[in-house]
């Protein structure tokens, strides 16, 4: 992939964090290439029942909205007033006290100040005010309200798609005022008269038809496994099984579809196949639901519902116990904070227990579904594995919290312990950087396109100003994660900002390190790489 | 503009009270009839819009957690970031009512040339907020020496303590020195940080303008122009109970401070005052982080379109059996 066509030091050199003289609702947005997201595919869009389907685009004068989108929004955001108590409360007790501002990857790298998390809400509260306040209604512009125009909805567009949900502001919020939430809401409002845009339409239309979101067919879906499977032979040695949608088998696993498909998740795909063959787990892929991710949740709580329908859905269907999940981020928000609501209850399954140590994920009793790294986690600490940290010895990893495994599960622990016990050189990044406080890779809720490259590696710096900030002191080579979309957006990421680093997933080092019965002796990793090799160490 | 707008606001206020408090026959007006109507539209206010809010529900079960998870029994869990239980938030939730927990946690970013990013510890928001807040509700508290006969002995304790250091005729107040200097630190703040400068409203001015007349005039009152304290005591404890009765000579000043205080408890319940009530309803931190572990009930949770496993299977059954994958319909 190009890199956008500033170089590094150029780009840094323009983020300034200065304010424009006159007051924020005078300044027009203006669509900059680069720095924005192309609109949905009307085929999509029709395809999936979304209103308005026509070819437009963001930089058109005319959007083409429907004649009374006024009134779509108004009456949308008073349905979604009464049933959201979260934007109710959002939107009257902020008190602009500025702790989140700048606390966004987005306004850390683009010195935009609408970027503030604080701003992007006040977009929408303004309209609030005018409309559903009686200080906005009576005092106009000096109680802070504005009219709803054009003007407006374009600069929602521009800057609801400008945050990656990630919920960092959140944490720092004096009363967890949540941006992402509200992100959410007004791209639903959007999304009401046909503003959408294409990198979330088609992954959901691709989820919706055919089980996952790269469009994937399940005779395409078999074939990747397969060959997985043959690959994983020739690198140890061992021929696995991996069974595709059977009844009957104890153990659903669900992963992103770019585990099979995307690179460098493949390895991680690897991982995971070695794994279930050495514990000899009881399990099923599905083609049906072949996706962890859910685009939907990048769309409208409704589109969330309805990809994530399939998962217990395709459960209920094996007969399956309990279900298994991959390593992802923003499913596994949908998984731990949604599921259960939205296409609960899951009576049908079993409360999880690891079949190989016995172990009750108590944690998971309701909604049935555990992470691997809780799995893996479990396996290890009961002995189950036999794990060779020495094959990681070419990587001196680092490890970048997702933001939802973080933020939403609070899922910290499990994943360093697992890479503790595959490798030996695991260096932290700076503390403001990772856990609860970690930073999005800039790239998620949907905007990770090429032609958004721009804002994402400016959105990306503070994760790669601190994967760099562990290069140059530990020598960090490796950045571990446990997300699909930052397998995906962290390596163009990395090549601009830092270099030399690669990104993989946990499983991928569990692969690697994991001592398999019967496997030849092993000279490469899962990426084929040779194993030791000398003055890629300690630099 | 947004400051210049709210502190002239602010002056108007108190010029009106000054010029209506100095006609003799509007005592009745600013000692009785604007106290009760200022306390009625603050409770009532108050009440409808918790009413209001707690009408809309909580769909999602959407805690924003800052700390381990409880998981494994092996792996520690941080209760008080992430609760799994009740206890907890109620743990959780107090930090934040009485210390600010996350306010506490803030951080300043700078950039330096490289680009070099670096996060240094900030805590004077959180510093000034603690100094204002506390300041005020014991101030509040101390207040209820005026209203009640005989005086609650917790106010009379706090009354020691906070005129510990035993300065000066009248005795000093500790929180009266630090509410002023802690509004006038979120006022400075608002007016000389360009960024918070840049999204404040006059709505955010406007309170802390009003606050910090309401303080200033109290402190002048007390430590400069003395008033007669008899008289307000007169006052209040016929307002507490009932029988308004007007003193007569309780000075200009007075009114002024009664009436600043009035449009505050007026002004409360349409304003982002209302984050006080609010911070008890927010879903990102009232909730335990417990989501699957107990199942959480949306009360509209809708239908919606889905495709199902038989019109999936209907549209790829060639291809499946092709593939040897095994089909529910032959
Ligand atoms: C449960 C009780 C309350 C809690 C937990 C609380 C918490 C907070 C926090 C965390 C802030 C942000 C920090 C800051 O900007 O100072 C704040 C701001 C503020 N609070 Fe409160 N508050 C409470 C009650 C009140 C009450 C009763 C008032 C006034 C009558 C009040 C007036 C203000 C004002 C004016 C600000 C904004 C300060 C500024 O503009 O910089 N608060 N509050
Ligand atoms: S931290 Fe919370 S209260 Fe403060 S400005 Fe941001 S959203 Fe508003
Ligand atoms: S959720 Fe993340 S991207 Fe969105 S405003 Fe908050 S910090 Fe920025």
């Amino acid at each position: 992939m190009a890199g956008p066509k500033l170089k590094p030091e150029e780009l840094a050199s323009k983020i300034k964090y200065n304010l424009p003289p006159n007051g924020w609702m005078d300044q027009p947005v203006e669509f900059r290439e680069g720095t924005f997201n192309y609109s949905g595919n009307p085929k999509n869009v029709e395809y999936l029942q979304l209103p308005n389907p026509r070819k437009w685009q963001p930089t058109d004068p005319d959007w083409q909205l429907p004649e009374n989108w006024k009134e779509i929004i108004l009456e949308g955001l008073r349905d979604r007033l009464h049933r959201f108590r979260s934007l109710q409360i959002f939107m009257d007790i902020c008190v602009r006290c500025g702790a989140c501002a700048d606390k966004c990857h987005f306004f850390i790298g683009s010195g935009d100040p609408k970027n503030m998390p604080v701003m992007r809400a006040e977009l929408l509260r303004a309209v609030y005010r005018k409309d559903f306040t009686l200080a906005g209604k009576i005092f106009g512009k000096y109680a802070g309200a504005r009219e709803l125009t054009l003007d407006v909805v374009k600069e929602w567009f521009y800057y609801f798609y400008q945050c990656t949900q990630c919920r960092r502001c959140s944490v720092f919020c004096p009363y967890g005022i949540d941006t992402a939430e509200i992100t959410l809401l007004v791209r639903e409002l959007l999304s009401l008269i046909g503003v959408n845009i294409d990198w979330i339409v088609t992954p959901v239309a691709n989820s919706f038809r055919t089980g996952n979101h790269l469009g994937i067919q399940p005779h395409g879906f078999k074939d990747s496994i397969d060959f997985a499977v043959d690959e994983l032979e020739s690198i140890t040695g061992v021929k696995v099984e991996a069974p595709i949608n059977k009844k009957g088998a104890e153990i659903l696993f669900i992963t992103p579809s770019a585990d099979y498909f995307g690179s460098p998740h493949y390895y991680t795909l690897l991982g995971y196949l070695a794994l279930f063959h050495e514990i000899g787990l009881d399990y099923t892929w599905s083609t049906y639901a072949s996706e962890g991710g859910n685009f939907g949740s990048f769309l409208s709580h409704d589109m969330m519902k309805s990809l994530n329908a399939k998962m217990y859905a395709e459960a209920r269907r094996l007969g399956v116990k309990w279900i298994l999940g991959g390593e992802c981020g923003h499913m596994w928000r949908v998984v731990h904070q949604y599921m259960n609501t939205l296409n609960g209850p899951a009576d049908f399954l079993e409360e999880p227990v690891s079949p190989v140590t016995g172990t009750k994920f108590g944690n998971a009793r309701s909604t049935k579904m555990v992470h691997i790294c809780e799995f893996t986690a479990d396996l290890i600490k009961n002995g189950k594995i036999k794990l060779d940290k020495s094959r990681n010895d070419n990587r001196r990893v680092t490890f970048h919290d997702s933001c939802n495994p973080a933020r939403a599960l609070g899922l910290i622990e499990e994943p360093r312990f697992i890479i503790r016990n595959a490798c030996n050189n695991f260096f932290e990044m700076p503390e403001n950087t990772i856990k609860e406080q970690t930073f999005c890779c800039g790239s998620g809720a949907g905007l990770g396109t090429d032609e958004n490259l721009e804002m994402r590696m400016r959105g990306g710096l503070p994760r790669a100003n601190a994967v760099k900030f562990v290069k140059e002191k530990h020598g960090v080579n490796f950045l571990g994660c446990i997300c699909a979309i930052d397998k995906a957006t962290l390596p163009p990421l990395m090549e601009y900002w830092v270099g030399g680093v690669d990104v993989g997933g946990v499983h991928e080092l569990v692969g690697n390190a994991l001592i398999m019965k019967g496997e030849k002796e092993r000279t490469t990793d899962l990426r084929g790489d040779p194993l030791h090799i000398e003055g890629n160490r300690h630099v | 503009m947004n400051a210049i707008f709210s502190l002239v606001a602010v002056i108007v206020i108190i010029a009106a009270a000054f010029l209506g408090a100095s006609i003799p026959r509007l005592d009745f007006l600013f000692g009785v009839v604007f106290p009760y109507a200022a306390i009625t539209v603050f409770l009532a206010g108050i009440i409808y819009r918790v009413i209001k809010w707690s009408a809309s529900p909580v769909p999602f079960h959407i805690p924003t957690v800052a700390g381990q998870q409880k998981s494994l029994p092996w792996i520690k869990d941080s209760p008080l970031e992430s609760p799994h239980n009740t206890w907890g938030v109620i743990g959780r939730m107090a930090l934040e009512i009485l210390f600010f927990r996350s306010l506490f946690r803030n951080t300043k970013m700078e950039m330096k040339s490289g680009p070099k990013l670096v996060y240094g510890s900030s805590k004077y928001l959180w510093l000034g907020a603690i100094a204002f807040h506390w300041s005020m509700l014991i101030i509040v508290l101390r207040h209820l020496r005026l209203f009640m006969q005989p005086i609650p002995s917790f106010v009379l304790g706090l009354d020691s303590l906070d005129g510990f250091f035993q300065v000066g005729l009248p005795g000093l107040y500790i929180t009266d020195v630090l509410i002023l200097i802690a509004l006038s630190y979120l006022i400075l703040r608002r007016l000389t940080v360009r960024r918070i400068r840049y999204f404040s409203l006059a709505s955010d001015y406007f309170p802390l303008f009003l606050l910090f007349s309401i303080a200033g005039t109290g402190v002048l009152m007390r430590y400069f122009y003395r008033i007669d304290l008899v008289n307000v005591k007169e006052l209040a404890v016929g307002l507490f109970s009932f029988h308004p009765a007007v003193p007569q000579g309780t000075g200009v000043l007075f009114y002024v401070h009664l009436f600043l205080v009035c449009t505050l408890l007026a002004y409360f319940p349409f304003s982002k005052l209302m984050h006080m009530p609010g911070i008890f309803l927010s879903p990102t931190r009232n909730l335990a982080n417990n989501s699957r572990m107990k199942r959480h009930v949306n009360t509209w949770n809708h239908p919606v379109r889905v495709h199902t496993y038989e019109e999936y299977e209907d549209e790829f059954r060639e291809k499946m059996r092709e593939a040897g994958l095994p089909l529910d319909k032959e």
